[in-house]
């Protein structure tokens, strides 16, 4: 019985490090051909021309850039929502939005893509008078509301976790509610808060599905109101057509490894800032 | 003896239960007043009246007036930060915040627009020796104020209900957490403060009570059966059961 929690606790060991290693040694050989500088610094993909060029700056700066605008507007929204949810909302009220948020975690990505393609982009394209809706912008947009749920459950408990005797004793220094919140509640959470938000850039790097179907996927150097590629979008739409064996293919598994090791590196800040923290 | 607060046929609920029955009574300007009674006899809840923590509780219905210096506390046009900035309050488990030493006394001036860097100072000092917990700290303001000792953290809190220039400090059984050495750095400190401030302390222990407080009040039941000085209290009392607790067979 032991063996079986043992080697069922081991298949998920197991599972991340054939991922890893599949990814570096499918990766590895497509930067090496190409020229890191080139891969990582160049700012034409060209897969399929007669003189092919592999330079992958525009997806990583998208993807940043679409990362970091999704962070920007969610963070706000989520952890004003998780504020009032873990303290001044209506029992009532705070128990309809928390179903609304958890229904807005399990919608499939597909769903909103769809939802953004039909709705969203032509907005975008009326409002800002655009050729195409299909933009930087609309990518955000769907981002961060995809990002919203995490953040806001994962900063409520956090927020719910903090003593009530912080805030009495803020009160009881003539502090009004709000006060006592900012100053003293979110602080005292802020290991849980930061934990929320690595969450919410983690599920932002990691989309394809939604993103390829509102941000037009054409390899521009990022730009609000034009169509943008990111390094997800980019494995997902060609995949199905570089040829086996070609650099084209290998070059997208070496887009793979970065996007991996973007997610890697976010992990270890996660840990960092724990670390620092109980020091 | 200037009396600082009345208590007028003040009555508290918790949805249908009644915590408080009718409560008179009067507080006097540098006294400390205790409040005795056995647990779940309504002292606490009564203390809290005083700084209005109930109203964030939504089942809780008040009636009655609380006076300080004249005017209702309960009344709607009453800013009450500005009430709790002049009624402090010490919690029964010391409650810093988890900031550093500094910034837990900085907090209150703070939170009523002093930025000035020399003037947070100055108050910050005068705080911690008000709280005489100076000496311990001067060395170490920028760390974390959760590394104090309890009784430390307790005087801290003490600090940082001074640095708002209170005029009444309520302590919630404020020595119940702390072992018998920092209890009394707290009863010296609770001695001293009453000569600028007025004290109303809530204590579980009678022999505290009996130490430090000037006046006393007995609660039974949600009720304030007996108040008077203390000697008095303990050694003519007038209500029989008040006499039963004090002598310890009842309670």
């Amino acid at each position: 019985m032991q063996m079986l929690f043992f080697l069922c606790g081991m298949l998920t060991v197991a599972f991340v490090v054939c991922i890893t290693m599949y990814l570096v040694i499918k990766g590895i050989p497509a930067v090496l051909t190409i020229g890191p500088a080139e891969f990582l610094l160049g700012i034409h993909w060209q897969p399929v021309d007669n003189e092919p060029e592999f330079g992958i700056l525009p997806f990583i700066l998208t993807s940043i850039y679409g990362t970091a605008g999704a962070v920007l507007c969610g963070v706000p929204i989520g952890l004003i929502t998780a504020v009032f949810l873990a303290k001044s909302a209506p029992p009532r009220l705070a128990l309809i939005i928390r179903s609304a948020v958890q229904l807005l975690a399990g919608i499939p990505s597909v769903v909103y893509g769809l939802t953004g393609m039909i709705v969203l982009v032509p907005w975008i394209r009326n409002i800002f008078s655009l050729p195409s809706g299909a933009t930087l912008l609309a990518a955000i947009v769907v981002l961060t509301i995809m990002i919203l749920p995490s953040i806001i459950s994962v900063a409520e408990s956090s927020l719910k976790a903090v003593p009530k005797e912080y805030e009495e004793g803020s009160l009881a220094l003539g502090a009004t509610e709000l006060e006592s919140y900012w100053r003293v509640t979110v602080p005292a959470a802020k290991q849980g808060i930061l934990t929320a938000i690595v969450l919410g850039v983690g599920r932002a790097v990691g989309e394809a599905m939604a993103i390829l179907m509102v941000a037009g996927n054409v390899a521009n150097l990022p730009n609000l109101f034009s169509p943008v590629r990111f390094l997800t979008t980019a494995l997902a739409a060609e995949m199905s057509y570089a040829a086996v064996g070609s650099l084209h293919r290998e070059a997208l598994f070496s887009i793979g490894l970065v996007l991996f090791l973007f997610i890697v590196m976010l992990n270890v800040l996660l840990r960092l800032s724990a670390v620092i923290e109980e020091d | 003896m200037n009396e600082i607060l009345r208590i007028n046929n003040l009555n508290l609920w918790y949805d249908s239960k009644q915590a408080l029955q009718n409560i008179n009574m009067r507080i006097y300007e540098h006294e400390i007043t205790a409040l005795i009674g056995a647990s779940g006899c309504g002292k606490s809840t009564f203390l809290r009246t005083l700084d209005r923590l109930h109203d964030l509780t939504p089942i809780v219905r008040i009636t009655g007036e609380v006076l300080y210096k004249g005017q209702n506390i309960y009344d709607p046009d009453i800013a009450v930060t500005q009430l709790r900035k002049q009624i402090g309050m010490i919690f029964q488990k010391p409650n810093p915040f988890p900031m550093s030493i500094y910034d837990n006394v900085a907090y209150g001036p703070r939170t009523h627009g002093i930025s000035d860097r020399s003037q947070l100072d100055d108050i910050v000092e005068n705080a911690l020796r008000g709280a005489a917990l100076w000496d311990e700290v001067k060395d170490r303001l920028r760390s974390s104020a959760l590394g104090l000792s309890g009784g430390q953290q307790q005087r801290l809190c003490i600090a940082r209900s001074l640095a708002v220039e209170p005029n009444i400090i309520l302590m919630d059984e404020s020595t119940s957490a702390l072992d018998p050495i920092s209890t009394g750095k707290i009863e010296e400190l609770a001695l001293k403060l009453k000569e600028r401030y007025t004290v109303i302390m809530v204590t579980h222990n009678m022999q505290q009570a009996r130490r430090i407080s000037d006046r006393c009040a007995f609660f039974w039941l949600g009720e304030m059966v007996e108040c008077a000085p203390t000697d008095q209290l303990f050694n003519q009392p007038k209500d029989v059961r008040t006499k039963l607790y004090v002598s310890g067979s009842m309670g």
